[in-house]
């Protein structure tokens, strides 16, 4: 009772052991050290011994798989694809794999267009707005020592008829420098 | 004395179209085979077939020969087809996902997604005995569906099918010893021991 036990965990063993050389032992392409390990498994592996025949008929079945030849139209569709590989390429054709390159390449060429062919009046005011801000700068800094002589500023009249300065503000000026 | 793939390939690579011309006419029908059995439609197997030349004529100027014709040309349909089976099954999900489910008073309904191929019977019933082959090679996860057929049909040695899969020999011989149980599970009762 043991020893069948016994014999029977072996052949466990070997059966997974052998495995992997199964399909090699079954298509001839084992070497015969392998061959001959698994013949001698075979020979006490009642198991073993079903499965390969079973896998001997599974290769017979398989031989009738149905298979699809070609058509008579593969050749000259392949040949058409061929001949579309290896026609040279013109150069406008060359932009087509690049479509975004040439989309930027148009947007800057038409943003160059337009930028030029704005009127000249239309771009004057960037700098001419900047001219009279600055001359008028220049003018006050050059009338600066007399508009800080306060000798001069009390006694100028012209002030009262400003809007917002009230006479009395004048008036009260004059009678301080007298 | 013929040339070989590698050979054929840099003379492409040298400008001559006759021997792109015989690559094409060599691979044409076993890649188309290929294809058709990872995508099981022949008008997408003949569409990734001409993809998969494209590819190459257009790699041609930077072909160099470090691997076999045939690995680097079944890569590329590999991933090709790989591509295909999951934009095609997400499409599907999308569209069983998108569809009103009549859930009753019960809120919490779940929709339950198909992962397998309707059982060996009703196959036998609605199909053919090549039809119920081919599904239940479709219903293996896609690695190792490239892997059975590629070892099956393309007859590429276990170097080549590890490169294109990007795995380790011994890894790709479990990978097939497990799609191989798979299968001698599903088609039971297709199969017939040769010793019985």
């Amino acid at each position: 009772m043991w020893a069948w036990k016994r014999n029977r965990e072996a052949s466990k063993k070997g059966c997974t052991r052998t495995q992997a050389q199964f399909v090699a032992y079954l298509d001839g392409r084992a070497n015969p050290s392998e061959r001959r390990v698994f013949e001698d498994h075979l020979a006490g592996c009642a198991t073993c011994r079903a499965r390969a025949e079973e896998f001997r008929g599974l290769c017979i079945a398989l031989d009738g798989l149905p298979v699809a030849d070609p058509s008579p139209a593969f050749d000259a569709n392949l040949r058409a694809r061929l001949a579309a590989e290896s026609t040279p390429r013109g150069f406008w054709s060359s932009w087509v794999p690049a479509p975004r390159f040439a989309f930027a390449v148009m947007a800057l060429l038409l943003m160059a267009f337009w930028v030029s062919s704005l009127p000249q009046s239309s771009r004057a005011p960037v700098f001419s707005a900047q001219a009279p801000a600055s001359d008028s700068d220049f003018r006050m800094i050059r009338d600066l020592p007399v508009l800080e002589n306060y000798d001069v500023l009390s006694k100028f009249d012209v002030l009262s008829e400003l809007p917002g300065v009230s006479g009395a503000l004048v008036d009260r000026n004059r009678e301080d420098t007298e | 004395m013929a040339r070989t793939d590698v050979q054929l390939m840099l003379d492409v690579k040298a400008g001559d179209e006759q021997s792109f011309e015989l690559l094409l006419r060599k691979y044409r029908t076993p890649l188309i085979h290929f294809l058709y059995r990872m995508v099981r439609d022949s008008a997408v197997a003949e569409d990734l077939a001409q993809e998969v030349f494209l590819r190459v004529y257009r790699a041609r100027k930077q072909y160099a020969p470090s691997a076999k014709f045939t690995t680097w040309m079944f890569r590329i349909a590999t991933n090709l087809a790989l591509n295909s089976v999951r934009d095609n099954r997400s499409r599907q999900l999308e569209i069983s996902l998108d569809q009103k489910v009549d859930a009753g008073e019960d809120e919490q309904h779940v929709i339950e997604v198909r992962d397998r191929a309707p059982s060996i019977e009703q196959e036998l019933l609605a199909r053919g005995r090549s039809e119920t082959i081919l599904g239940a090679i479709h219903a293996l996860p896609e690695k190792q569906r490239a892997a059975v057929l590629l070892h099956k049909y393309q007859d590429l040695d276990y170097g080549e099918i590890a490169k294109i899969l990007e795995c380790s020999d011994s890894a790709l011989k479990s990978l097939l010893f497990r799609a191989y149980e798979t299968l001698r599970i599903e088609l039971a009762p297709l199969v017939k021991t040769t010793g019985g």
